[in-house]
């Protein structure tokens, strides 16, 4: 017990914080704030797989954040048979040949042995699959995109329930952290960072660009939920009693009846918006308690002592037997499944998928300042910064304004450098990230809660 | 004459823009390259740093407007850079000084400063939307083109035109000049050999009586210059915005690694490799085949290899064949 005061401690904070907010600007934003800060710590807790546990680093986080949110459409959306028949012989096609030409390319380089005339061979199998592929499905593309554009003009999905998505994010994201760990493991470890930063712009550009899987800059709006619709409870009648319960020493002051209803009605609506909320919470909660005990219980495992030794000598554990490149591939492929559930929640949570607002300062780069801030090779340090960084990113607009509230108090209201400063306050946000970043990084280069193994 | 309308076409669409694009990657990618050499990370700040240098040109261009002072038919900016570049580098050296000296005293691993850089660039990326907004702002000024397309069309009576901007050859001078400085500055004096050897080996260079703090001083002063001066041009080209030169390290980083990183040289031409490659493979031919080809072979479609949305995806699909292939770039990089 002890030992944790600290972890207790930083955490009871935060949730004090949170309900601060909640008492102070309302419920509702409270709330949101904590399912994102639920999210964020799922994101981190991937991250830092990848650079706690292993030391690799990957700055693809949004890639496979945009790709979770990809399987969120792909699994929830009804199907469109229109577009199906318009286009979907082709799709399915060139499906075939992208596997037929990945089928080919592994056959050259298992039977040949390495050598310019495979690389040549390889490179030729690839562009001419390509122009193939290009010549199959561009009429199937064609066609679908003409498929009453407005509101569809994409395939659509199969029409699951949304939370099967949390499984099929996982496993899309996966399955690219696969390819990409494939090839670009090798590299070192700047390099790997740019490779996979740049990577996860490309996967960024086809999800915007490739309109007939995603509906690309078009958005996706209106998914189904998980949990119940605030119009809907607004007229349940199990919902209005539990408001009216909650509310009922407030309601029993007003004597006149017809105000008494309004004043229900007003209490229903906010409250429905809450219930939802808390719906989300409750989802989001049960995937990070059991991501969390299982990446302790990895951690404590001999699996997690062997991935500490990779990460703290990589020649000093690949000369005692151990497969660097094969558990380094294994944690990369974790670490991404993980950011991919995450990324299917945020879409489930925001009930639309806009391609357009995956950008790599709000998904890769804020990412990795909580990782870094909360304690990296920590799970609850990784958590509490997910929570951390969120919270003071939200919160950082109505703490900045009152820094130049207070600042700039002697001058006249009309002071052009005031009115400057004030529209300049949502800004402040990425002062506070770098300049925390750099503080933490100077004097407590291990985090918050900084990495504690204890042998047991 | 329909093959020179082939010839005057590309010319247009792809060359004289692509040669542009690629001095202002170019310069950039040197920057990145000379402090991964020198100081030994990569630095994710890149861009916003060469935002940050655009911005004191805008502000400086901004004042001498005001006040009427300008140069004619050239944009006043250029007479705001050298401004620009003072306020840059001192800014540059206050940022060494208080964040990366510390790191790199203790010889932490290149990872930690990528990371410290990461701050550095939030931080930059505040300031300016700060001071200047992120808004999408014009500061050039002066005469727009060199040669329209159509006086070209009346010179030469052909029927495609060639319109070449100030900014395109401005932007081009500019950077022949300052490269071929620097390479200059870098082979012959012996502060630039110093610095490749400091470079290449540092125990050996501080082992010869190489003062690392000059090095590094004198690196970040080129850093700045660079900086200001990509990114100026970029600016008088195109527009200043803060988000689009974020998003201008990709390329940058792209140019600096297909180059090799660590070669100045191999960056300038990775900048030049990364521009042509983008414009290249998202032109769409049909009209140079319809000039080309007799009238009976000419293509119905657009003949475009990849539609304009992949531009970045180009230069990053070449850096990642580059990294598979020949990780150390095309031209062997760490050297300096």
């Amino acid at each position: 017990m002890r030992k944790n005061l600290n972890v207790i401690a930083a955490y009871s904070i935060m949730m004090g914080l949170i309900v601060l907010v909640g008492i102070f600007q309302s419920w509702n934003i409270a709330l949101s704030i904590f399912n994102l800060c639920l999210i964020s710590a799922v994101m981190t807790m991937g991250a830092n797989i990848q650079w706690g546990y292993a030391g690799l680093i990957n700055f693809g986080i949004m890639g496979y954040t945009a790709l979770g949110g990809l399987a969120a459409v792909l699994i929830s959306v009804n199907p469109v048979q229109e577009a199906w028949s318009a286009g979907g012989l082709n799709i399915l096609f060139s499906l075939f040949l992208i596997i037929g030409m990945v089928l080919a390319v592994r056959y050259v380089l298992k039977k040949y042995e390495k050598s310019k005339t495979r690389t040549y061979i390889i490179a030729a199998i690839i562009i001419l699959g390509i122009i193939i592929i290009r010549f199959v499905s561009e009429p199937g593309i064609e066609a679908i995109e003409e498929v009453d554009p407005a509101k569809t003009g994409f395939l659509g999905g199969f029409g699951l329930p949304i939370i099967f998505s949390w499984i099929v994010g996982a496993l899309f994201a996966g399955g690219l952290a696969f390819v990409i760990g494939k090839v670009a493991l090798g590299l070192r470890a700047d390099y790997l960072a740019i490779a996979t930063l740049l990577i996860s712009e490309i996967v960024i550009a086809i999800i915007k660009h490739e309109d007939w899987l995603t509906r690309g800059v078009k958005n996706v709006i209106g998914l189904k939920r998980p949990a119940p619709y605030e119009v809907n409870l607004q007229q349940t009648d199990w919902f209005i009693n539990l408001v009216e319960k909650f509310n009922s020493s407030k309601l029993n002051l007003i004597s006149d009846f017809a105000e008494r209803q309004a004043a229900l009605n007003q209490f229903v609506i906010e409250g429905s918006s809450i219930f939802v909320k808390l719906c989300y919470s409750g989802l989001f909660l049960v995937v990070v308690i059991i991501l969390l005990i299982l990446t302790q219980k990895a951690l404590y495992s001999p699996w997690g002592r062997m991935m500490r030794a990779i990460r703290d000598n990589e020649e000093a554990a690949n000369a005692m037997g151990k497969n660097v490149v094969k558990q380094h591939l294994l944690i990369f492929v974790l670490g991404s499944a993980i950011v991919g559930i995450a990324g299917a929640m945020l879409v489930t949570q925001d009930g639309l998928f806009t391609p357009g607002s995956y950008r790599p300062m709000r998904y890769t780069f804020l990412i990795w300042v909580m990782v870094i801030v909360g304690g990296s090779g920590n799970n609850f340090g990784a958590i509490l910064g997910g929570f951390v960084v969120w919270f003071l990113w939200i919160e950082s607009a109505p703490i900045g304004l009152y820094l130049v509230n207070l600042t700039t108090a002697g001058l006249d209201d009309a002071h052009f450098l005031k009115v400057h400063l004030i529209e300049s306050v949502p800004y402040f946000r990425f002062l506070m990230m770098g300049a925390g970043l750099l503080l933490i990084m100077r004097y407590r280069p291990k985090g918050i809660l900084p990495e504690k193994i204890e042998i047991k | 004459m329909d093959f020179l309308n082939a010839i005057i076409l590309l010319l247009n669409y792809i060359f004289v823009p692509a040669l542009a694009y690629g001095s202002q990657l170019a310069l950039g990618a040197i920057f990145v390259t000379l402090i991964y050499g020198i100081l030994r990370f990569a630095n994710f700040a890149t861009g916003d740093m060469m935002s940050f240098g655009t911005m004191f040109t805008i502000l400086f261009t901004w004042y001498f407007q005001s006040v009427g002072i300008g140069l004619g038919v050239l944009p006043t900016a250029l007479l705001a850079i050298p401004f620009a570049v003072i306020f840059m580098i001192g800014y540059m050296l206050l940022i060494d000084k208080f964040v990366f000296k510390y790191y790199r005293v203790n010889k932490s691993p290149p990872v930690q400063l990528a990371m410290v850089s990461i701050g550095v660039m939030f931080v930059t990326q505040a300031v300016v939307r700060i001071i200047i907004g992120p808004s999408d702002r014009r500061f050039f000024d002066g005469e727009k083109f060199l040669i329209r397309a159509g006086e070209f069309k009346d010179m030469t009576g052909l029927n495609e035109g060639l319109a070449i901007k100030s900014t395109q050859v401005i932007t081009i001078l500019i950077t022949v000049i300052l490269v071929s400085t620097l390479f200059w500055f870098l082979n012959k004096t012996k502060t630039g050999k110093s610095m490749r050897a400091y470079s290449d080996n540092e125990d050996l260079a501080l082992l010869s009586g190489i003062d690392p703090k000059k090095i590094v001083m004198i690196t970040w002063i080129i850093a700045g210059i660079l900086a200001t001066i990509g990114g100026a041009l970029y600016g008088l080209d195109k527009s200043f915005k803060p988000f689009t030169y974020f998003n201008n390290m990709l390329p940058i980083f792209a140019a600096a690694i297909v180059g090799g990183i660590g070669n100045p040289f191999g960056a300038f031409l990775g900048g030049y490799v990364i521009a042509f490659s983008e414009i290249l493979l998202t032109y769409a031919y049909k009209k140079f085949f319809m000039y080309v080809l007799p009238e009976s072979m000419e293509p119905d479609g657009l003949v475009q290899l990849l539609s304009t949305d992949y531009k970045f995806a180009v230069s990053f699909s070449i850096l990642v064949i580059v990294l598979l292939y020949r990780p150390s770039g095309i031209f062997k990089g760490k050297v300096l």
